[in-house]
């Protein structure tokens, strides 16, 4: 199945800021953050097609997963 | 010893007076909204002779505490009709802290035709005509008054939004390098200017240390409270690296970033105008991504923008400002945004009051939306010069709707809903509309919980958790404004256990008390009630707690919300 992965903030430093490739069914976000060696601490925000999701949400073909540190501002 | 400052421009008097007993445990916000609630007839004109403009700075400032150095500015607000405080960093609120000045009332009208400044030293406070600086942007007048007075100097400045008494004008605040920040919300700048001061200028050579009952106690609750900002991933990391700009890619992914004048939550030009974006832009053409607002800032979170040939072009460039001109005016390029932003600081008029008013301003075709360059010119050449649609362009958003009969006019209390869609965020939406302020984000910012799992995490497109989160929030928020503190010391305050204890510890040792944390969530209670019952006798009710009718009719995309929340649910905000 196909995925959309959007990084942001310091992620995106030496990784990528989107990408669109092909993923085993079933997989959930900390399988992409984990081959991203993304440390589970360090991911403040997950949103799947821009709702709010926990990293072990099972991902559908098509979705849009986005990783943020944790981040603020106001 | 503290002192009050009184300024009576009437009869062009001043006087120094003792701090009441009531007085003496309040400082910032909770001391500008007991004195305005005390002092100011509710139904007063705020231009008129009744209106008081009152400074004080806050319970820490001028302490070595970190993050401290914040200015509270309030009276009645010209553009909302409510009690209003707003707050600022700049050198000035520890240079009045050090001289013991506990608050700065300014009262009366001059009868003259004439303009004045106000001088602050140990000698105490100095009124004169001034001449030379009127209808001069603010950086001109921060230019001369160093080369008058001495660089050191602390100011406070109106510019000609201010001198036109435009309600969305602000007063500028001189910051540590020369540049500004602003009292932006609520029109305090036409307040200033209603009372014909053009400047006040702080000296504060040969003032002492702020003194500190428990020099040891301080210390180490300075120490512990340092280290939890530092520590937090938010205050210690995030905001230092890209700001509070950061937040455009938040939103956008989160369906939350109000664009083309709150008509849709995504805006196809977000990375363009993003923190990371502005973070590289910034490093490449030898800006500074990290800067403090004021001495003492361990945060960092402002930055210096420069434009392409490298020079200055702005600071203290804000989520805010840039979600306004950019997503809401869908203007996709940031040189142009930070143009308009340095234009803002010199003509001194609110930056979000202003990029809100914008986009309601291209739906009325005043302009197309997208268009940065007549941003800029109508900056320029309508509102600086005050013609008659500077004027109503400078009222703000509420202004402009009226004006050219639009009826999508993102306003509660006719003050600018900033960069949050209500719809998408809700729990921000309860925060806009009860809000003792009008819309203001930085009244109760359940962004953290809503959006950044910060303080866990309240679902932002359900209804259920958001009065209670919101209520939270602006009772905490009421007390941080009355510490001198930045409110970014909410994020570690949320999250990590040591440092809501280690603040108030540094307030039980500079004043010698023993406040508990029930005192200090009752001082924001106490702060809530003292301003709703001044709007109430004001004439404001339950029915102002609302938000405009197309939030309820217009489903934004992409989650297709709607602000879906009963009158009864919004009243609860005040069962406390």
């Amino acid at each position: 199945m196909e995925i959309t992965v959007k990084l942001f903030a310091m992620f995106r430093v030496g990784r990528f800021a989107a990408t669109t490739k092909k993923y085993q069914p079933g997989i959930s976000p900390v399988d992409i953050t984990t081959e991203l060696n993304i440390p589970e601490k360090e991911v403040g925000i997950v949103l799947v097609n821009g709702r709010h999701a926990r990293l072990d949400h099972r991902l559908l073909d098509g979705d849009i997963l986005s990783l943020f540190p944790l981040v603020g501002g106001g | 010893m503290d002192k009050i400052i009184r300024v009576n421009m009437t009869d062009l008097s001043t006087r120094t007076e003792a701090v009441p007993a009531a007085w003496a445990g309040l400082g910032g916000r909770g001391l500008t909204s007991t004195i305005v609630a005390a002092e100011v007839p509710p139904t007063c004109h705020p231009l008129g002779p009744s209106n008081k403009l009152v400074f004080a700075p806050g319970l820490l400032t001028g302490t070595p505490a970190a993050n401290s150095g914040r200015l509270s500015a309030g009276a009645k607000s010209p553009l909302t009709g409510t009690i209003k405080e707003s707050n600022a960093g700049g050198t000035a609120a520890q240079m009045l802290a050090r001289l013991g000045i506990k608050a700065l009332i300014i009262e009366g009208l001059p009868k003259a035709d004439a303009w004045y400044s106000l001088h602050v030293s140990m000698e105490g406070v100095a009124i004169k005509e001034e001449t030379e600086l009127l209808g001069k942007g603010n950086f001109a007048v921060i230019e001369a008054l160093e080369a008058r007075l001495g660089k050191k100097t602390g100011i406070l400045t109106i510019g000609p939004a201010g001198e036109l008494k435009m309600t969305a004008a602000n007063i500028s605040v001189k910051d540590p390098d020369s540049k500004i920040r602003s009292h932006g919300r609520g029109g305090l700048g036409a307040v200033m200017g209603s009372k014909k001061i053009k400047f006040i200028s702080i000296d504060d050579q040969g003032a002492p240390k702020v003194p500190i009952a428990d020099p040891e106690k301080f210390k180490t609750a300075a120490r512990a409270f340092a280290k939890a900002l530092l520590d937090h991933p938010v205050s210690g990391e995030g905001l230092p690296t890209y700001g509070t700009n950061v937040l455009v890619n938040i939103l956008h992914e989160a369906g939350g970033l109000p664009t083309r004048n709150f008509t849709v939550g995504q805006f196809a030009g977000h990375d363009k105008i993003s923190g990371e974006t502005m973070h590289d832009t910034i490093v490449a053409r030898g800006g500074k991504p990290k800067h403090g607002c004021h001495a003492g800032c361990i945060i960092q979170c402002s930055q210096v923008y420069h434009d392409k040939e490298g020079k200055y072009v702005t600071s203290g460039f804000e989520y805010e400002t840039i979600w306004g001109l950019g997503a809401d005016c869908c203007i996709d390029d940031l040189d142009d945004i930070a143009v308009a932003d340095n234009l803002m600081d010199d003509i001194g008029i609110d930056s979000i009051e202003t990029a809100v008013m914008f986009g309601v301003a291209m739906e009325a075709g005043i302009l197309p939306f997208g268009d940065g360059k007549g941003i800029i010119r109508l900056l320029k050449e309508d509102i600086a010069k005050g013609t008659a649609l500077g004027r109503i362009l400078g009222g703000g958003a509420g202004s402009v709707g009226k004006a050219y009969g639009v009826t999508r006019v993102p306003v509660v209390k006719n003050q600018g809903i900033p960069a949050y869609d209500p719809r998408s965020v809700k729990g921000i939406g309860i925060t806009y509309a009860t809000s003792t302020m009008g819309a203001d984000h930085t009244a109760g910012y359940t962004i953290a919980t809503n959006i950044l799992n910060v303080g866990g995490f309240v679902d932002p497109l359900k209804k259920d958790g958001q009065v209670e989160l919101s209520r939270n929030l602006q009772i905490a928020t009421a007390a941080v404004d009355s510490t001198g503190m930045c409110i970014f010391v909410a994020f570690p305050a949320l999250d990590i256990p040591e440092c809501l204890p280690a603040l108030i510890d540094m307030i039980n040792a500079r004043f010698g008390i023993n406040l508990t944390g029930d005192d200090v969530t009752n001082l924001g209670k106490y702060i809530l009630k003292t301003e709703r019952q001044f709007n109430m006798a004001a004439g404001f009710t339950n029915e102002h707690d609302r938000l405009p009718e197309f939030f309820k009719i217009e489903p934004v995309a992409p989650h297709n919300a709607v602000w879906d929340f009963t009158d009864a649910e919004i009243d609860e905000f005040w069962n406390f």
